[in-house]
């Protein structure tokens, strides 16, 4: 099984030999370091850029223009709030234009914490993505689903995010990539780039297949009938465990990985909600005017008298910050044990 | 006569401003700099050829035909901005921006640039005082109206935007943007587009002077001019010695901006850019150097501006600014090219059309309210998260 760095990597070579894909670029994204979560390596159309975000930025919204298709990486997320008045204006020039000028561009980056990253590592971005209207914003859970996203993200003829949850970059996941070999080492001899000299180093490519997973579609990873429970990225998994430690008990909880911030699946929420009568949101972005909170304000609004308990929204502290030590960021983003006795609160209530 | 047409801004295009410090009325007084500070040796560059003219005279060699073009279209663009100016007074716009004072700088632009949609054609990455060039490609007067009065007719915006914020994809004009600057870094994407594409196209990218403190001027600096990766960009900065009220001097500790470019090895020069003659020749000879190498090339054009920075605050005439206009206008009298009589036609005929196009438009149907969802994504695909 490959990691979710490798499916990016396939990714962007399908892209790029099948997509119309011209560009892949930014710091340290080209050879030989091939980006700093190896997400790029060995892909032809990749080069690096000065070290530049709003440079980066500019750069993909002048390359949209021109009609050319491109994915760009900010190396982590923590160093893209100087973009965001190119951001905003990548995502209003189609309205701003009267659908006259599309932007059809990909800015990828690395996302939230757990890699102990520290203040300027770790921060997470799918909240202040959810504000910049115009764009589509994905974030995968797996390594298939980073490779059917961001082949979505590339032929959409919008501007799309990829936020990538970098604590899962090296993690497998449990189903294959259409194409990718079986042999998990002979997955790593064709396409990971060798330690030490890579000048002549050329990846060997899988004959990888198109795998279009729709945006803003979601996708039920655990069926259940007590309690619903809203997540993404590196958090969805927590939750998965959460839910079958509890289905152990004998509960019941439904698992919704959202795959796409904005738009979002809405239905597939609400059909859930409607089930249960009861809901979490769980995302580790920072909690005044989070994105959880509108989908729990919306979950109010539509579904107050089918609600059997409060819902709940587990985010990130209110902090200025993610300190390095590991007993300051596990008390900064929301944990396992966290969810877990969410979800026995919201079990354990009754109307 | 010299090869320029106003004498020679040293002695008469000195800032007027009271307020304007000594470094600054250098910088503008300094002789402009007709020669590149030069990489390759720019005799292997096209100039324009005056022996081949049909018509002989002291206008840079440039014939008669384009020296009337470039005064119908000077004269078009300042009656437009005008009456642009007069349709904010009249309470029907909320807001003018706009470039009068800019016309023999911008309108030379819009003549020379390689007009079409894609690749193979000039992109235009302009600002907000750019309408003489727009004029120049061919802008329709009633176009430029309705986006002042937000009509739903707007080509640019639907009516979604201030005046002088042009977009036309058909001519490879990029959307003009309110925050100052942003275009630079945008055009070095198209730029790089078109060195892929190989088919001649290049980018053109315009600010003012007081945008350059921004870092998206110096990305761009820094992406156009990267060894071997250099892109074929036309940077240009339209110098009027102002940000908003601020001066000059407030705002730059360097004494020409151009020197900034020199330091990344890009070709520049400084122009009077209140000379079309001056600005046309500079202009051919700099897009002809960038599609024969590839590289970049860097032009600060010293302009006038004659009506302040917007309606914000007050649009009113600047008395003591140089109106190239005017002088061009008198030049071309004087050289016997226009008599007094025409030249006033000129101005009478576009005086009308700004007239009859103000009226036409103001008919024209507003956008609906329920149309602000429209276009907010590609095909306009639901972004109302109230369908979801």
């Amino acid at each position: 099984m490959a990691t979710m760095a490798q499916a990016i990597r396939m990714a962007l070579h399908y892209g790029e030999t099948n997509l119309g894909l011209k560009d892949v670029f930014g710091q340290d994204v080209g050879a030989p370091l091939g980006g700093v979560f190896t997400a790029t390596q060995g892909v032809d159309c990749s080069w690096n850029t000065p070290l530049d975000e709003r440079g980066i930025i500019g750069m993909a919204m002048g390359i949209a223009m021109a009609g050319d298709r491109c994915v760009a990486e900010i190396q982590f997320a923590d160093y893209i709030f100087n973009t965001m008045d190119q951001l905003k204006l990548a995502g209003n020039t189609y309205w701003a234009t009267n659908g006259q000028c599309s932007l059809p561009m990909v800015v990828m980056t690395p996302v939230g914490a757990g890699i102990r990253g520290s203040i300027y590592h770790s921060h997470s971005f799918d909240s202040w993505a959810s504000r910049l209207a115009g764009w589509k914003v994905v974030m995968p859970s797996t390594p298939l689903d980073a490779y059917g996203l961001l082949l979505s993200a590339i032929v959409d003829p919008n501007p799309v995010l990829f936020l990538k949850p970098k604590a899962l970059m090296r993690v497998r996941g449990d189903e294959m990539i259409p194409g990718e070999p079986e042999n998990e080492k002979e997955l790593r001899s064709m396409i990971d780039a060798p330690i030490g000299d890579r000048t002549t180093w050329k990846a060997r490519w899988p004959k990888v297949k198109e795998h279009f997973i729709p945006i803003g579609k979601a996708r039920i990873t655990r069926s259940g009938s007590q309690v619903t429970v809203i997540s993404s990225g590196r958090h969805l998994l927590l939750c998965n465990e959460v839910a079958d430690q509890l289905a152990s008990e004998g509960h019941s909880i439904e698992v919704i990985d959202l795959r796409s911030i904005y738009p979002y699946d809405w239905q597939t929420m609400k059909a859930s909600i409607q089930k249960t009568g009861k809901v979490l949101f769980v995302n580790e972005d920072t909690e005044v005017t989070n994105f959880g909170e509108h989908l729990c304000y919306r979950a109010v609004n539509e579904l107050f008298y089918q609600l059997m308990a409060r819902p709940r929204v587990l985010a990130g502290k209110h902090l200025p910050g993610i300190g390095l030590h590991a007993n300051l960021e596990d008390a900064s983003v929301p944990q396992k044990h966290e969810i877990e006795q969410n979800l026995r609160e919201l079990l354990a209530e009754v109307p | 006569m010299s090869n320029r047409i106003l004498s020679n801004p040293a002695s008469k295009n000195g800032p007027t401003k009271s307020n304007k410090s000594s470094s600054a009325r250098a910088s503008t007084n300094s002789k402009p700099n007709l020669k590149a500070n030069s990489m390759p040796n720019p005799k292997s560059i096209s100039k324009p050829n005056a022996k081949s003219s049909s018509v002989i005279n002291s206008f840079g060699g440039l014939d008669k035909a384009l020296l009337l073009q470039m005064h119908d279209c000077m004269v078009k663009s300042r009656v437009l901005e005008e009456r642009l100016i007069k349709i904010f007074r009249a309470g029907e716009a909320y807001f003018w921006i706009g470039g009068p004072g800019e016309e023999a700088w911008a309108v030379p632009m819009g003549l020379l640039a390689k007009k079409g949609q894609g690749l193979a054609y000039d992109f235009l990455h302009l600002h907000y005082r750019c309408t003489p060039t727009l004029v120049a490609m061919g802008l329709e007067m009633s176009d430029a109206i309705r986006l002042m009065m937000n009509r739903a007719t707007d080509p640019s915006t639907g009516g979604r935007n201030f005046s002088g914020h042009y977009c036309f994809p058909k001519w490879n004009v990029a959307p003009v943007t309110s925050p100052i600057e942003i275009q630079y870094p945008v055009a070095c994407g198209t730029a790089h587009a078109q060195k892929r594409a190989g088919q001649g196209g290049i980018s053109i990218v315009s600010g003012g002077d007081a945008g350059t403190a921004e870092g998206d001027f110096a990305s761009c600096l820094v992406w156009a001019s990267r060894k071997g990766q250099e892109l074929p960009l036309l940077i240009t900065v339209q110098n009027n010695l102002w940000g908003i009220s601020t001066c000059y001097d407030g705002q730059h500790g360097e004494s020409q901006i151009a020197d900034r470019a020199k330091a990344f090895g890009i070709r520049s020069r400084v122009i009077n850019g209140n000379d079309p003659v001056e600005s046309y020749l500079a202009l051919q000879e700099e897009m002809a150097y960038i599609r024969k190498t590839g590289k970049p090339s860097f032009i600060e054009a010293q302009v006038s501006r004659l009506y302040g920075h917007s309606s914000g605050t007050g649009a009113n005439f600047v008395p003591g600014e140089i109106d190239c206009l005017k002088d061009f206008e008198k030049a071309m009298v004087t050289a016997g090219h226009l008599t007094e009589t025409s030249a006033r036609e000129i101005w009478t005929k576009y005086e009308e059309e700004a007239v009859a196009c103000a009226n036409a438009v103001r008919t024209e149907p507003a956008p609906t309210a329920e149309s602000v969802w429209d276009h907010i994504y590609f095909n306009n695909e639901n972004a109302d998260w109230r369908k979801f």
